[in-house]
């Protein structure tokens, strides 16, 4: 499903990955750890297309397709999702709103007929139930006032309605305690399935606890220094990435 | 905790003699006729035996002078100027060419600059600071010359610039500030006496603080100094200014010019304590001081950062500015304004915009006491190639008593949809709860009015140089005196 | 160069010629204020950049286009209708003019509530000039303003607006002018007076459009009394053609425990300037002044405010939102001033705007002068473009990257739509927000504010 290939990015000039091999197939659960600075974010953003971020040498491919040309509303729409690490707050728009404009313009691209506002209203308490968000949260702008854990459960949430293919996670975990980590990671588990692949990016291993990836990566200096299974997540946890030349925090 | 400890100690001191650096100098004065007209001009000018190009641009700043109106857009309101009623030049006669080292310095003048608290040999020895003193419209010592020379750093009064480095002088003064930018500044284009003068070369990291202490002394007397500091390519200074004079009743005129200028990846670092004379607790005499600062960013990745500790002065009118030429340019403002009995005070600063990139930080404290007036007013002007430019603005008064004023006055001008200006502002009075819990801890209610606006201030006060920021927290506190009760 | 006298003369003449004809030519009273008010004007003169509130607005040569001042005639041109402003258009109460005349099949009065009457200023120069002469004319001359001196001396239309003591009305009132299409250019010098008497409420909704493309200038001068304990919501929307000039100048007076809110949003017009000033004069008064500005083209939409905190706990809250597109310009001056002795005075003032064009330009002077101690007073500004990393989220939600920028401009302007208390009108100023954006909007229905 995700296959990328060599890839260099460059942001404001400077070089910050330096040909990162990676292949996702869909039902697959892969993690990528690593230390602060090591590339995570950038590499999320690049799947995602964030302006800024360039692509100068490699490739992404999406089911075969280059993304790396795509306008990030048209990768949205044929499936690709990235979880922020820190969600953005749009004062004065309902999350509703959002929701639907989302979820009905991924619908126009792909062909489907649009929800009208009961059949969009049906769906979205459903998921809502489903993952356990409080209805007022729905009604109010989005991520405005939200707390850590309430702007996590919303970006499930938005994921659970948009029904991704490829979901990335990036730093889901940050800020959030034990018992919102837990909340929202049942919430990842319900959406996994063996038609999606997912993409979870962490420094720590404990998120890996709730989320038990098929594939673990260490990603440092801008590279995967080492593949492996879930096992290799708890040996981090143990000796850090010190061996990756990175000294500890 | 120490330097409230200070503040506290301080204004227990001063608590009979608020305004300790009131005492006149007795010494024998060389002095021009008072009065302002050409003649005055050629007379200042042959006195410092300036070469030709530099009275001609001395006279033609005086005959534009003559044709420009008053400023009357600022807020402080005063009786009209009477040019006439001063004298324009004022020298220690003891003076004579100017002392090649302190060992040459009259006596009477070394003890006046010990009682305001800058004892040169001192300073020379202990503090590792160079200090050119200006006294009336001369410089009367400048410390630590030789020892900056090793290094290429020239500091000197301006007037021995002149003769100096002929082509710098040429090629600078006057390139930020021309004469014809303000009535102010123009007057003092004409008459300009003494000031001081840095040059600091491609990539000489200034050794050491450089400071000069303005002193008006003579009665009846205007100070118009000049200042300008050149840093060349990656070179950085730090330069301190401070300013003191004796209680008079009349009121004196200082209208000064600093010019600086920051070439590639040079910065400039302008502190100033100002601290003149501010008229008695019925308003009568002090020291109007109408000053005009700017800084040019010339070069790319430059930064000029101005902070002011302003708490002297009947009258304050001035606005250091950075003119943010290259790309990546930093300009900075921090201020501290206190105004109180019948002070007025207009104050703040401009910074355009004009490279890529470039950003500046404007941090004004206000604290008005008494039946004092204040004003911030400041000036961010984004140019339509200022992309990605950034400002970020933060303003806030403080009210201490209810007879006094605090005016906010931004004007926030943006061409560039790329760049971002932040500007807030606050006005509040001085928090009740903070002054009665210190007081019920024991601190008398000045300190602890003291203390607060120490606290209101720190944001500042943390960018002056360490002696200097001791030396400010002291009068914030004696600068408030018979603000409360 | 031309002087002062050159640039006030056209204007004197035309008050000479029409001085016979204006309403209340009969009336010594209005007489003399008419005089006083040109002579003001020949002082004062024509705004200029040089003049500190004028700084950042400078107005066209208004002699070039011919301008002619409009005639009884000019009320009569070819109107298709009302443009839609309420979705609901039941129990509407409506007065409609067309160039400064009523136009009575568009009016909509039947409905008028009891002690409430919404008039022409010509009709009550007739029937009860006595009110006029107490509540108008000696506020607007009083400041530095030639254009409001010009409307004293040349004033020819206007609303005459009052509610009763104790009267409370909820339906919206709406006052639309209709401007334009006529040949010529034509100037108006309208005089509106509102006067709520004590414990009254109303909400009143003030709309400027034009007829058609082609140019007109409007010199209006309100003056509002709103009494003890009421509470007026006036409600203003310009939606003025390209060619427009709209100079307003709001002054209003505000009485103890009593509220004036005002929100003005501004959609159009070559060049407008809303200047409105509040005098806080009883304890416990307050007022809203925000507003919205949607500007493209070169058009030039400049917000002047000035509030004053005469007495001891009074309020006054200011949001501005402003979006510049193209070559457009916004002004926003803002200044509050509390008088010594108005202790306990609360002021907070925002302005934002958002520069879509890089020829777009914002000017901003929001202005504190305070002069008691015990206030809490405070004013943001910002002026940025739209939020990248907020446009690259809903794009990666899958929004296309216009419809995007729409929302997030709409989200932007929404902040301040949130100042308007009653719920009708901010729907509907919703809507007219949404008609401005550029390209298309699919939302548009779902876009009600909770």
């Amino acid at each position: 499903m995700l296959e990328i290939k060599n890839l260099h990015a460059t942001v404001g000039g400077n070089e910050i990955l330096k040909g990162i091999n990676l292949t996702i197939n869909k039902g697959e659960v892969h993690a990528i750890m690593g230390p602060n600075g090591s590339g995570k974010s950038t590499l999320s953003y690049l799947i995602a297309g964030k302006d800024g971020y360039e692509v100068t040498k490699g490739e992404i491919l999406y089911n075969g397709v280059d993304l790396t040309e795509m306008k990030p509303e048209v990768r949205a729409a044929e499936g690709v999702f990235l979880a922020f690490q820190y969600p953005i707050e749009i004062p004065g728009v309902p999350n509703t709103t959002f929701l639907k404009e989302a979820l009905n313009s991924v619908r126009r691209h792909r062909g489907e007929e649009e929800l009208d506002a009961m059949q969009f209203v049906k769906l979205i308490k459903a998921k809502a139930e489903e993952l356990g968000i409080a209805k007022d949260m729905l009604k109010r702008a989005v991520n405005v006032g939200f707390s850590g854990g309430e702007k996590k459960r919303n970006e499930i949430l938005q994921m659970a309605v948009l029904d991704p293919k490829l979901a990335v996670l990036d730093e889901t975990d940050s800020g959030l305690d034990i018992d919102a980590l837990k909340v929202v990671s049942e919430g990842v588990n319900q959406l996994r399935s063996k038609d999606r692949a997912i993409l979870v990016i962490t420094h720590y291993q404990r998120l890996l606890d709730h989320i038990v990836p098929d594939f673990v990566h260490v990603l440092a200096h801008g590279k995967i220094q080492r593949s492996g299974g879930k096992e290799l997540a708890l040996e981090l946890e143990e000796k850090g990435y010190a061996e990756y030349g990175v000294a500890a925090e | 905790m120490s330097g409230k400890a200070q503040t506290i100690e301080q204004v227990r001191e001063f608590t009979d003699d608020s305004y300790k650096y009131g005492f006149v100098t007795d010494v024998e004065v060389d002095t021009a006729p008072k009065g302002l007209n050409e003649d005055i001009i050629r007379f200042i000018s042959a006195k410092k035996d300036e070469p030709e190009w530099l009275l001609d641009s001395r006279l033609k700043a005086y005959r534009h002078w003559l044709t420009m109106p008053e400023p009357e857009w600022q807020k402080p309101k005063f009786p009209a100027i009477d040019y006439q009623d001063s004298y324009y030049y004022s020298a220690p006669k003891s003076v004579g060419d100017g002392p090649q080292s302190l060992e040459d310095v009259d006596p009477e003048l070394l003890k006046t600059y010990e009682k305001l608290g800058i004892p040169l040999f001192e300073q020379e020895r202990l503090a590792g600071v160079a200090v050119d003193a200006v006294f009336d419209s001369v410089s009367v010592a400048t410390t630590f010359k030789h020892k900056l020379e090793e290094v290429g750093v020239i500091f000197c009064p301006i007037s021995e610039a002149v003769k100096r480095c002929p082509e710098l002088i040429r090629k600078y003064m006057g390139s930020v500030v021309p004469y014809t930018d303000n009535k102010h500044a123009c007057l003092n284009s004409a008459v300009f006496t003494d000031g001081s003068f840095v040059y600091i070369p491609k990539g000489v990291k200034c050794p050491m603080e450089l400071s000069t202490y303005f002193r008006i002394n003579a009665e009846n007397t205007g100070q118009f100094e000049r200042t300008l500091i050149i840093a060349e390519e990656g070179s950085y200074v730090s330069y301190l200014e401070g300013c003191t004079a004796p209680m008079r009743d009349e009121n004196q005129l200082h209208a000064a010019i600093v010019e600086l200028i920051a070439l590639d990846d040079a910065e400039i670092k302008y502190s100033t304590v100002q601290n003149w004379y501010p008229g008695d607790a019925e308003g009568n005499g002090g020291i109007y001081n109408f000053v005009t600062k700017r800084g040019a960013c010339r070069g790319r990745n430059s930064k000029i950062s101005w902070t002011q500790v302003e708490t002297g002065s009947a009258i304050t009118w001035k606005y250091p500015s950075c003119i943010l030429q290259g790309d990546n340019s930093v300009g900075e403002f921090y201020s501290i304004a206190i105004t109180n009995h019948h002070q007025q005070a207009d104050t703040g600063t401009k910074m355009i915009h004009l490279g890529k990139n470039t950003t500046s930080r404007i941090i004004s404290k206000g604290i008005s006491a008494g039946k004092s007036d204040q004003t911030y007013r400041g000036l961010v002007r984004m140019g339509p190639k200022a992309e990605g430019a950034r400002n970020y603005s933060q303003c806030d008064s403080l009210l201490v008593g209810d007879k006094c004023g605090a005016h906010t006055v931004p004007y926030i001008e943006s061409k560039n949809k790329s760049s971002v200006v932040e500007h807030e502002a606050t006005t509040s009075k001085i928090n009740e709860d903070q002054l009665f819990y210190l007081r019920q801890r024991g601190i008398n209610e000045e300190a602890a009015v003291a203390l607060v606006v120490n606290g209101f201030c720190r944001e500042v006060l943390q960018q002056l140089p360490m002696e200097f920021a001791v030396e400010a927290q002291k009068l914030v506190g004696i600068s408030l005196e018979g603000s409360v009760g | 160069m031309r002087n002062m006298v050159n640039l006030t003369q056209p204007y004197v003449d035309q008050f000479d010629a029409v001085k016979e004809r204006l309403p209340g030519a009969q009336l010594p009273w209005l007489e003399a204020r008419r005089v006083a008010g040109l002579a003001r004007f020949k002082t004062v003169g024509l705004p200029t950049v040089k003049m500190e509130n004028w700084k950042y607005t400078r107005l066209p040569n208004l002699d070039e286009p011919g301008f002619r001042l409009a005639t009884w005639d000019d009320g009569h041109v070819a109107v298709a209708g009302v443009p839609a402003f309420f979705s609901d258009q039941t129990a509407l109460v409506r007065l409609v003019y067309v160039n400064g005349i009523i136009h009575p099949e568009l009016s909509q009065l039947d409905q008028l509530p009891d002690g409430v009457s919404v008039e022409p200023i010509a009709q009550v120069l007739e029937t009860d000039p006595g009110f006029i002469e107490q509540h108008m004319g000696t506020e607007a001359v009083a400041y530095d303003q030639g254009f409001a001196a010009l409307n004293a001396a040349m004033m020819e239309s206007g609303t005459v607006f009052r509610v009763a003591t104790g009267v409370v009305i909820n339906q919206p009132i709406e006052i639309v002018y209709l401007n334009g299409g006529t040949a010529e250019p034509i100037y108006r010098h309208p005089r509106n007076l509102f006067v709520l008497e004590s414990g009254s409420q109303a909400t009143l909704v003030k709309r400027h459009a034009g007829i058609s493309a082609g140019a007109y200038f409007n010199n209006a001068v309100t003056e509002i009394v709103v009494g003890d304990g009421a509470i007026l919501r006036h409600y203003t929307i310009q939606a003025d053609c390209l060619e427009a000039l709209h100079l307003s100048s709001v002054h209003v007076r505000v009485g103890r425990d009593a509220t004036y809110e005002n929100f003005n949003l501004a959609i159009g017009g070559r060049l407008s300037r809303t200047e409105t000033r509040v005098r806080l004069e009883g304890r416990g008064s307050h007022c809203n002044l925000s507003g919205a500005y949607l500007m493209k083209a070169s058009e030039h939409c400049d917000n002047t405010t000035v509030i004053e905190h005469l007495v001891p706990d009074t309020t006054a809250r200011e949001v501005f939102k402003g979006v510049l597109n193209d070559e457009a310009r916004g002004v926003f001056q803002g200044k509050l001033i509390v008088h010594k002795d108005a202790q306990r005075t609360d002021g907070y003032q925002m302005s934002r705007a958002l520069l879509l064009s890089n020829r777009a330009e914002m000017d901003t002077k929001p202005e504190l002068e305070i002069y008691a101690d015990d206030v809490k007073c405070s004013h943001g500004s910002t002026t940025g473009q739209i939020d990248e990393t907020a446009l690259f989220y809903l794009r990666s939600r899958g929004i296309p990257e216009a419809l995007a920028r729409n929302l997030l401009i709409q989200s932007f302007i929404a902040e301040a739509l949130e100042e308007i208390s009653d719920l009708r009108v901010r729907e509907a100023m919703a809507h007219q927000v949404i008609h401005w954006l550029p390209a298309q909007c699919y939302f548009a229905e779902e876009w009600k504010q909770p």
